[in-house]
């Protein structure tokens, strides 16, 4: 069941919207817990635990030494044992050091038992950083590579609406999923709907509707797509907006029935092109939609560097509306008007995390 | 090693009933090595042929509910938790029939019905979730005990200490069961622990109780472990049991380090451990103790041979996993 018919639906914060996921289920299901670094802070986790430690206390939402990979073990064999563990890392960058039990076990666990030794409902959030300096190893994303691997399901939710519906699909499903949230959205507002909904895996959205240029695009950069579609409409062009809201698994018909529909493919994704998703989504229009294509696919993500600290080098790192303006432009043969660079957003985030 | 204490405590009947696991682990496990050098078990394969005493002593200890979870050699902790000989081998030759469906091989075991959780293949995984199931009965407040089997170069990872400085802090019932069989591979200990290294010292250090015992001796493993196995289930906090044994086959594979010309160990090395069998010791204890003459466990030996002969036959026949089952059980 999509959350896209759901009544009421009230204007609220994306990171109220996973907060009001995760609470609601842990009322349906006592055998949910939340722990990792910081999550019973009074900050919680940017805002998104405080209030499931208000309501079901320190016995449900703990603080962990910075220990991810045995952590995550520990959520794994807290799974096999019939609990609901949701592991938080404040950034996505410190789970590169549970990729041993990320990967080696978690992904694999019921295939290499042959089904014969349950499976690992596990849930791990990270969160991606962005600006204010946030730096090489504070901002990078990383579905890419989790994706990369048979086993883990990885969503990202673009809106409060899937924040909310993601995080309550991840803890209803029977496998490992790592829901990765970029810390730009966790201020956006947006209608959510105040029922327990499950936003399935595997459904993209079409985000705005268009015929001449499809955009997917990932997480954060659908704010960038929406600005930069506002836009272009004033230019007569009408982009079509994809959120794949999972990463794995792919919803590949709604992307390939949009290329087929408009010839055109971007895709503005927030981890780097070098087999990134952004690789994947241009193989898939290649493979699967070739004939439609009327040019070259373009990927728009993260430059061939790490993140540098420097403002001024930081300002030219990430792709934004502009960008994405820009190139569609060109793709369809036309001119930029002026300076496209009143078009983005000025960053209004506070440091220092 | 110290002097043994008298253990006229344990009843005859039990130790009786570890010999019979033991004898069993031991046929089991040399007639699978046997077989493997067929080249019909496609599945690195680590024997655990000299080590039996550690899986048995400490898994009879343990009452039901509680679970057992293991690493890369766990051929041993599988078979004396109670898993089916007939699986296991059915499992090593990739058959629908293994224990893991022929999906995980030697080193990916399960048999949760008599509570062998799971194995796996790199080093130290394990031993987090074993806390981590630790940390399920300790929420919920069931007495119930998770058990890790690991060697002694999991001590050498950091996810060991990771887990234990955890298990600690929340007084966690996991007791960490480290056999040290004094080899990583073909490394001995003098190039990964520094001179004079007490495993246990390291263990106590981060608040666990810790024992050291000698592995090739059934009672004393078992003894110790039911002694700590009550602290754990008193509530008082996870334990460290360090089993000083030895393997007696090469590191991966079914043969004696000289028949493959192997040299990290000399022979007189292997052989003065061998003279100090587990089963021969406590086939001798048991004797000794006028629990069981010799023709009795001979008669015993003799069943579990043909049990296991009969497994082996009938998992050899046994059905390839269907080629169109490639991609079930991924989620
Ligand atoms: C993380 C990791 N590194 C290396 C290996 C390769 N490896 C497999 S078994 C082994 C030796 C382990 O020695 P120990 O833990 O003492 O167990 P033993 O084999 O002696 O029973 C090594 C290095 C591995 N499986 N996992
Ligand atoms: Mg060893």
């Amino acid at each position: 069941m999509s959350g896209d018919a759901l009544r009421p639906a009230r204007n609220i914060k994306f990171k109220d919207a996973l907060s009001e996921g995760l609470c609601m289920a842990m009322e349906r299901d006592p055998g949910i817990f939340v722990t990792g670094i910081s999550v019973d802070y009074p900050s919680g986790i940017f805002g998104s635990t405080v209030e499931a430690l208000r309501r079901f206390g320190p016995a449900r939402v703990f603080d962990a030494p910075a220990m991810e990979n045995a952590l995550t073990g520990i959520a794994i064999g807290a799974a096999v044992m019939g609990m609901r563990p949701v592991v938080v890392h404040p950034r996505n960058d410190f789970m590169f050091l549970a990729f041993d039990q990320l990967i080696n076990v978690a992904a694999k666990w019921r295939y290499m038992y042959g089904g014969r030794a349950g499976s690992v409902p596990i849930v791990v959030r990270g969160i991606i950083g962005r600006g204010w300096g946030q730096g090489p190893t504070h901002s990078q994303s990383l579905q890419s590579v989790l994706a990369h691997f048979p086993g883990l399901a990885v969503v990202m939710p673009a809106s409060p609406e899937d924040a909310k519906g993601l995080t309550m699909a991840a803890l209803r499903a029977s496998h490992p999923v790592i829901i990765l949230e970029h810390r730009s959205l966790f201020e956006l507002t947006g209608p959510v709907p105040e029922e327990y909904y499950a936003t399935p895996f595997g459904h993209a959205k079409v985000v705005r509707p268009g015929v001449d240029l499809t955009l997917v695009a990932t997480s954060y950069m659908v704010q960038e797509a929406l600005v930069a579609a506002g836009v272009l409409a004033k230019e007569g062009i009408e982009v079509e907006i994809i959120d794949p809201r999972s990463i794995r698994p792919l919803d590949e018909e709604t992307i390939l029935a949009s290329v087929r529909k408009t010839g055109r493919l971007i895709v503005a994704d927030t981890s780097w092109e070098c087999c990134g998703f952004s690789s994947e989504i241009a193989a898939l229009a290649a493979e699967k939609a070739f004939d439609a294509l009327r040019g070259p696919v373009r990927r728009l993500s993260s430059p061939n560097c790490p993140a540098p600290v420097a403002a001024s080098l930081e300002s030219v790192l990430y792709p934004k509306a502009s960008t994405i303006v820009g190139l569609s432009l060109h793709m369809l043969g036309r001119h930029p008007q002026g300076n496209l660079r009143g078009i983005d957003a000025v960053d209004t985030f506070k440091g220092p995390y | 090693m110290k002097a043994e204490p008298a253990r006229t405590e344990i009843p005859g009947e039990l130790r009786l009933e570890m010999h019979a696991r033991l004898l069993r682990v031991r046929i089991a496990s040399r007639r699978l090595a046997e077989l493997y050098r067929e080249q019909e078990m496609r599945t690195p394969a680590h024997f655990g042929l000299g080590q039996e005493a550690v899986a048995v002593g400490v898994v009879t200890a343990l009452r039901p509910g509680d679970v057992v979870y293991s690493h890369h050699r766990a051929h041993n902790h599988y078979l004396a938790s109670g898993g089916s000989v007939y699986e296991l081998a059915a499992e090593l030759y990739g058959r629908e029939a293994g224990c893991s469906r022929g999906r995980g091989g030697s080193a990916h075991l399960t048999a949760q019905a008599v509570g062998f959780i799971a194995s796996t293949a790199i080093l130290g995984e394990t031993i987090a979730i074993a806390t981590g199931s630790a940390l399920a009965f300790s929420m919920r407040g069931e007495r119930r005990l998770a058990v890790s089997f690991f060697g002694e170069a999991a001590c050498e990872e950091g996810i060991f200490y990771e887990s234990i400085n955890y298990a600690a802090i929340r007084r966690l019932p996991v007791l960490y069961v480290c056999e040290n069989n004094l080899y990583s591979t073909e490394s001995p200990l003098s190039v990964r622990q520094p001179a004079g290294t007490e495993l246990c010292e390291r263990a106590r250090s981060f608040k666990l109780k810790a024992e050291r015992v000698d592995g090739n001796d059934l009672a004393a493993v078992y003894e110790a472990s039911a002694r700590l196995a009550d602290g754990l289930r008193r509530g008082e906090g996870p334990a460290f049991l360090e089993c000083m044994t030895y393997r007696w086959l090469e590191h991966v594979g079914p043969h004696f380090d000289h028949e493959a010309g192997r040299t990290y160990r000399s022979r007189e090395e292997v052989e003065s451990w061998m003279q100090r069998c587990p089963v021969k010791r406590s086939a001798a204890e048991i004797i000794r103790l006028g629990v069981a003459d010799e023709a009795a466990l001979a008669a015993l030996s003799n069943g579990i041979t043909r049990d296991v002969e009969d497994a082996v036959k009938r998992a050899r026949a046994a059905d390839p996993p269907p080629q169109g089952d490639l991609y079930a059980d991924v989620w």
